[in-house]
């Protein structure tokens, strides 16, 4: 066992590019829901159930969501990550393997129930009423 | 029994009346199933979210009290309609201990309620020693993310499950049982099994079986209640059994997103459910026809592993932050707390670093996402928490009362006097006992759907 070294909360940086700064809108804001969860023990899953068609094409756009996006937030190797874009429940799924294995001492959520906040933050242009 | 193995059915109805039993359920919950004609009931006890503790000390999550409640409404429930009741992964891991206490309770209630059933218990437990003839075989394959398996790992967990397919299942219940208490079971297979015995197909049954895992989860009220669904040639309907609840299109068709990492492709023991043709129809407003499911059959048939392994034992401490001056400068504070926790155990306890371990977490500021967390700001109070890990209680409780006058006293690197923190117990040390690590992510080859799994058969009284 060695000596846990925590990072200090570093200020992670945004995605938005400054282009559509003045615009933009986090994509948790533009949905019905995200939510994440364990899929067993060695696997996160997360999904944005956007509000309509509209959001949904702006989550599923590669530049705003995608595995290096994900690879960003969570700090995982982009290689690990699947992304499920589906059309027809407006809904965009992302899993990736658990970089902290459940229940050991560095795990601080159990049912990665809460890591779906940095995804939700992630900006995107306001879509067009 | 007369509920029939020999009739041909045009349909089979499947009861889901919770997502886990001792979550419990409403009454009227039961009463709506059985008077639509359910033809068997399921329900999941168990589950491997909650961590490996359970399964590692072979504990279960829920309380007696609350599995004996459900069971106390589902036997009645069974043995009224003389329909088949269906328990998977019993005591939340579904070690051999886990279906006995399940089993017990059972047992107790049915003696009580003076209900005579004949009960079946299918265990799950793996040897070590058997699963190393396999692994020498060449008969164990890692699932991603993990590697290889060695035997060292094998011989280090304290329980090792398989989780069984349908096949144990149909066994049991084709052997005469009205009652099955299954040990680790894939949550699909306890809603397939009685389907699949009556014929139905096998891309819409293990597909309903998916929908109704969690009960009311795939309705558009995930805390009203079961489901029933109706498995035919074609494929299946769904509906909430809350009279409020609605299943739609769009609430079936996300529960197959639900806690998987594949949302149109789920791995059983015998092969692999397919969705990506699926089609969700409304038939009215709550209740949704879905057909176009697929099932392919796999050339070999493999049993997943769960396996658990003592990781050490832990202590907690934790004090609580609200003056502002040091909520102001919490980064640094915290660093330094870490290198002097560091520094007084080596110099006390002459420990090097590599004999224990601690997590420092700042509940209020970055506790959750840690690194990961996106916000910043000076929070208004933080709860300091304070995680030792050691190979004995006693090393890993003696770190944690050499941090105590830190976690009390710890100026910021700019103070300079000493502050005093809030702790909220006396004693500060929170001794958390044994923990646990999954440490397997593997199949093996099955040499048969059933052989590695063991079925004993009760008498009704």
């Amino acid at each position: 066992m060695s000596e846990t070294t925590v990072p200090e909360a570093a200020a992670v940086e945004t995605v938005a590019p400054d282009s559509v700064a003045p615009e933009s809108v986090a994509l948790g804001e533009l949905a019905l829901e995200v939510r994440s969860k364990n899929a067993g023990p060695f696997w996160v899953t997360m999904e944005l159930f956007m509000r309509d068609a509209a959001s949904y094409r702006l989550a599923a756009d590669e530049a705003y969501v995608s595995e290096q996006v994900i690879a960003h937030l969570y700090r995982v190797d982009a290689d690990d990550v699947q992304i499920f874009r589906i059309p027809s429940l407006n809904v965009v799924k992302i899993s990736f393997p658990r970089p902290i294995s459940q229940g050991s001492l560095r795990d601080r959520d159990m049912h990665a129930g809460q890591h779906h906040v940095p995804l939700a933050l992630v900006r995107v242009p306001r879509p067009e009423a | 029994m007369s509920t029939t193995h020999d009739r041909p059915a045009d349909s089979v109805r499947v009861f889901a009346p919770t997502g886990m039993l001792g979550a419990g359920f409403a009454e009227s919950t039961v009463e709506r199933a059985l008077a639509l004609g359910a033809d068997v009931i399921s329900v999941d006890g168990g589950s491997t979210d909650s961590g490996p503790a359970y399964l590692g000390a072979s504990k279960p999550k829920t309380t007696a009290a609350a599995v004996a409640r459900d069971l106390r409404s589902l036997l009645k429930a069974a043995a009224r309609a003389d329909i088949p009741l269906i328990v998977g992964s019993c005591g939340t891991s579904g070690t051999d201990s886990g279906v006995d206490w399940v089993a017990g309770l059972a047992a107790q209630v049915m003696a009580e309620e003076g209900l005579d059933l004949r009960v079946a218990r299918i265990y799950s437990e793996q040897s070590a020693v058997d699963l190393k003839e396999h692994l020498s075989a060449g008969r164990i394959h890692p699932l991603p993310p993990l590697g290889q398996l060695t035997a060292e790992t094998l011989q280090s967990c304290t329980h090792i499950v398989g989780a069984m397919g349908h096949e144990p299942i149909v066994e049991a219940l084709q052997s005469g049982a009205q009652v099955v208490f299954a040990g680790r079971a894939t949550d699909t297979a306890i809603a397939a099994a009685y389907p699949l015995i009556k014929g139905m197909p096998a891309g819409p049954t293990w597909h309903m079986a998916k929908i109704v895992e969690c009960g009311g989860q795939c309705t558009t009220n995930p805390r009203a209640g079961g489901v029933l669904a109706t498995v035919d040639a074609q494929g299946f309907e769904i509906e909430p059994l809350d009279t409020d609840a609605a299943c739609t299109p769009t609430s079936v068709a996300a529960h197959m997103l639900y806690e998987t990492v594949n949302p149109f492709r789920m791995r059983e023991p015998d092969g692999e459910l397919d969705v990506s043709d699926a089609t969700y129809v409304a038939l009215d407003d709550r209740r949704v026809r879905v057909e176009g499911s697929r099932f392919h059959v796999a050339e070999q048939h493999t049993i997943k592993l769960e396996g658990a392994r003592l990781s050490g034992y832990e202590t907690i401490s934790f004090s609580a932050i609200r003056d502002p001056l040091v909520l102001g400068d919490l980064g640094r504070w915290s660093a330094l707390m870490r290198t002097i926790i560091t520094e007084r155990v080596g110099q006390t306890l002459g420990l090097s670093t590599d004999e224990y371990a601690f997590d420092l977490r700042l509940y209020g500021h970055n506790a959750v996402l840690d690194e990961l967390e996106p916000e910043t700001g000076p929070p208004r109070e933080v709860a300091v928490m304070l995680l030792v890990s050691a190979a004995d209680q006693a090393t890993a409780t003696a770190v944690a009362k050499v941090a105590n006058p830190l976690m009390l006293h710890l100026p910021t690197p700019d103070m300079d006097y000493l502050p005093s923190f809030a702790f909220a117990t006396s004693p500060a040390e929170i001794e958390r006992g044994a923990a646990y690590e999954f440490v397997l992510n593997h199949v093996v080859e099955s040499p048969t759907p059933t052989s590695l799994f063991r079925i004993e058969m009760g008498e009704t009284r």
